[in-house]
């Protein structure tokens, strides 16, 4: 089985390590990794400002770069989403190949678990408290849910039960910077609802950055790590 | 206090997360109830096929809307009604004008409405020298304390029970421990007299029935009932909007509503307001004037995409439910219509110049449209707009410049990837005050932590 990873702009940048640890997760599973050297960026931040005709030309970028790839897979729940909900639309000249790319783009539990089949990955997280933050695009857009749950679990995790898990974390790309204070309020309302854990982990670095970028600001202990991260522990090699 | 307009969404926002902590917490309480009563709702029933039943009998209302208004208007007045147009808000108070001295009015009870609150009926009315009480307990609420609705069902959301416990001890002399039951009795008791002494009862509408020119009303309190029966003159204002084809739809919609509103499986009173009181009755109005208001409606149902708003049956479970709005309430939005309904009809009906910054007021975290019981698709609607007001020159320069250069350097690989590098070279908790975009960032929190070395110089050396 062979398979593309899509960084993703932000993870490149703020979760590179994640990024590693999904290429091993991967790997570990018998997937043939390639990183396609021209993938860039998927266009959502231009997109959800409004600004279609830069999304499309990301978008072609992104479609050009992973034209021969089998599966992308994106350690991203939202680019993943964009790719799947809204490349058709936005390329509508293109409509089959953004169809297509759409069909085989997968966040990285949703491939794990959906297209490889696997429900144990190991016993690397037994003992541990984990609260799951869901990504608003990984739930609603991909109805990726269970998933990275029950792969959490499945390597001993507790995953802990959290009022607000399935609301947003208050990023929303360029939101986070046009309006600040909505947005911390919003992160805020996670926090403040947050069970004791060893730490929080997410299928997104965007929420992961919003929510620890605030923790850290309350001078929280708790630590946000992204998923590709945790389940490479929960292989517990 | 009155609305300002959208404009100061940011500012206004801000100061109420600093200023109103409590407004926050009475909020995001309110709508949990809400929220939970609501998902039991659906749970009882084929939610889906509900919503797309809904979905389809309002698209289709609205397609032939002309045609649905004027027999509307036929039945109407078949039924003994008056029927009046209102093109605008300045319209309408004009012909409420016009009723008001026609009928020497002096004294008004008002059933809840959004649509008086859009128009300024109270303001209106009081300069015109008419005293004006609103029964809606939440309603009534406001009007003491002089502020607008803060929620399309629940207009006093903002405020906590410690709120009102003060408010009734200052106008009524009430301990200040009294409960809830007791508050709403002595609203109950103060109402009482004004009911039976006004001249003319003001409601809005739910749905309006074009086969039989039927008003139908929706409410909990029965003060849409009393306001409706008991004055001489009754004037019900109704969006144009609102028109179903048939009554049997009323009944539809009158449980969807309710399940999204309240989670009820119907309102504790449902009136069906055919006209006035004929002979034989023992009680309702002398005259019952419909008054038909566009106000923008039209001008929104012009646009091809964002038509799909006007299915809006207000039953408040997108402001419930958004994690925006639950920071807030609905005051900051500066209109009416707050909340992600607010952000995507106020470009429509204010123009998209007047409704800046609102579609931007959401994260497009999507959670709106799992609940809308007309499936107004809402998310995609604010990049609708969000695309318009790009279109016309409404975002910000650096915004547009920031966005064009990035989209650039990410047509060619090379450059991303060398302006990543550099960009992991700058502090950004210490430098980031100085750059577009991040310095908003890190005034809430802290900056983010760029990796030691980026993914695709880690693929490139190689991962074990």
């Amino acid at each position: 089985m062979k398979a593309a990873l899509f960084a993703t702009c932000l993870g490149d940048q703020f979760y590179a390590d994640a990024c590693a640890d999904a290429v091993r997760l991967l790997r570990y599973a018998g997937v043939d990794v390639d990183v396609p050297q021209s993938q860039t960026c998927c266009g959502q931040p231009a997109y959800n400002a409004g600004r279609k005709p830069e999304a499309i030309r990301m978008a072609y970028q992104t479609l050009d770069t992973f034209d021969s790839a089998d599966y992308v897979v994106l350690p991203s729940g939202s680019c993943a989403g964009m790719i799947r909900c809204f490349y058709p639309d936005l390329m509508n000249n293109e409509l089959e190949r953004a169809q297509d790319l759409a069909a085989r783009t997968y966040e990285l539990s949703h491939f794990l678990v959906e297209v490889l089949g696997i429900r144990d990955l190991g016993s690397g997280l037994k003992g541990k408290r984990i609260a799951y933050h869901h990504s608003c695009h990984a739930l609603r857009e991909l109805g990726v849910c269970d998933h990275p749950i029950s792969l959490l679990k499945n390597c001993g995790a507790e995953v802990v039960s959290w009022e607000a898990d399935e609301e947003c974390c208050g990023f929303g790309g360029l939101f986070s910077a046009k309006l600040p204070e909505v947005s911390a309020a919003m992160a805020d309302r996670k926090l403040d609802t947050l069970p004791g854990v060893d730490f929080v982990t997410s299928t997104d670095g965007g929420c992961l950055l919003q929510l620890s970028g605030r923790g850290d600001r309350h001078r929280l202990s708790v630590q946000f790590r992204h998923l590709a991260s945790v389940l490479w522990e929960g292989v517990g090699l | 206090m009155s609305f300002s307009g959208p404009k100061h969404y940011r500012v206004e926002s801000a100061k109420s997360l600093k200023d109103r902590p409590s407004v926050r917490a009475s909020v995001t309480s309110a709508t949990d109830t809400f929220n939970a009563n609501r998902s039991d709702a659906y749970s009882q029933i084929d939610s889906d096929l509900w919503r797309d039943w809904a979905r389809d009998v309002k698209s289709h209302a609205l397609t032939n809307l002309d045609q649905y208004l004027e027999q509307a208007e036929t039945q109407l007045l078949a039924n003994g009604a008056k029927v009046h147009w209102a093109d605008t808000a300045h319209d309408a108070l004009r012909l409420l004008e016009e009723i008001v001295r026609d009928h020497g009015i002096s004294t008004a009870v008002k059933a809840k409405s959004m649509l008086s609150e859009e128009l300024g009926i109270n303001e209106h009315l009081e300069d015109l020298g008419v005293h004006v009480r609103e029964t809606d307990l939440g309603e009534y609420i406001i009007q003491l304390i002089g502020e607008p609705p803060s929620h399309i069902v629940g207009p006093a959301i903002h405020r906590s029970l410690e709120d009102c416990q003060r408010l009734f001890h200052e106008k009524f002399g009430t301990p200040l421990d009294d409960g809830p039951d007791a508050l709403a009795a002595t609203a109950r008791e103060a109402l009482r007299e004004e009911f039976l002494a006004a001249d003319l009862g003001i409601s809005g509408g739910n749905f309006l029935v074009a086969e039989t020119g039927t008003v139908a009303l929706i409410e909990n309190e029965g003060n849409i009932r009393l306001s409706t029966s008991l004055p001489r003159v009754h004037i019900a204002l109704v969006g144009i909007e609102k028109i179903v084809p048939r009554l049997e739809d009323v009944s539809g919609f009158v449980q969807l509503t309710s399940r999204a509103a309240t989670g009820q499986p119907i309102g504790n009173f449902f009136s069906l307001i055919q006209g006035p009181k004929r002979d034989g009755d023992i009680d309702g109005p002398e005259e019952v004037h419909v008054i038909l208001v566009d106000n923008g409606r039209t001008r929104l149902l012009a646009d091809d995409k964002a038509w799909e708003a006007l299915r809006c049956v207000r039953c408040g479970a997108c402001l419930n439910i958004c994690p925006v709005y639950r920071q807030t309430g609905g005051h900051p939005y500066g209109w009416t219509y707050s909340g992600p309904i607010g952000a995507i009809i106020a470009p429509g009906m204010l123009g998209i110049e007047e409704a800046m910054p609102l579609p931007y007021a959401s994260s497009l975290c999507g959670a709106c449209v799992d609940e809308c019981p007309v499936r107004i698709p809402i998310p995609e609607l604010l990049l609708h707009w969000r695309e318009k007001a790009v279109e016309k020159g409404l975002t910000s320069a650096i915004e547009s410049a920031g966005i064009k250069a990035y989209t650039k350097a990410a047509e060619r690989p090379a450059i991303f990837r060398a302006a990543g590098a550099m960009l992991r070279h700058i502090p950004l908790e210490a430098g980031g005050r100085a750059l577009p975009i991040l310095s908003d960032w890190v005034k809430e929190r802290s900056a983010p932590k760029s990796s030691k070395k980026s993914f695709m110089q880690q693929w490139k050396e190689g991962i074990e």
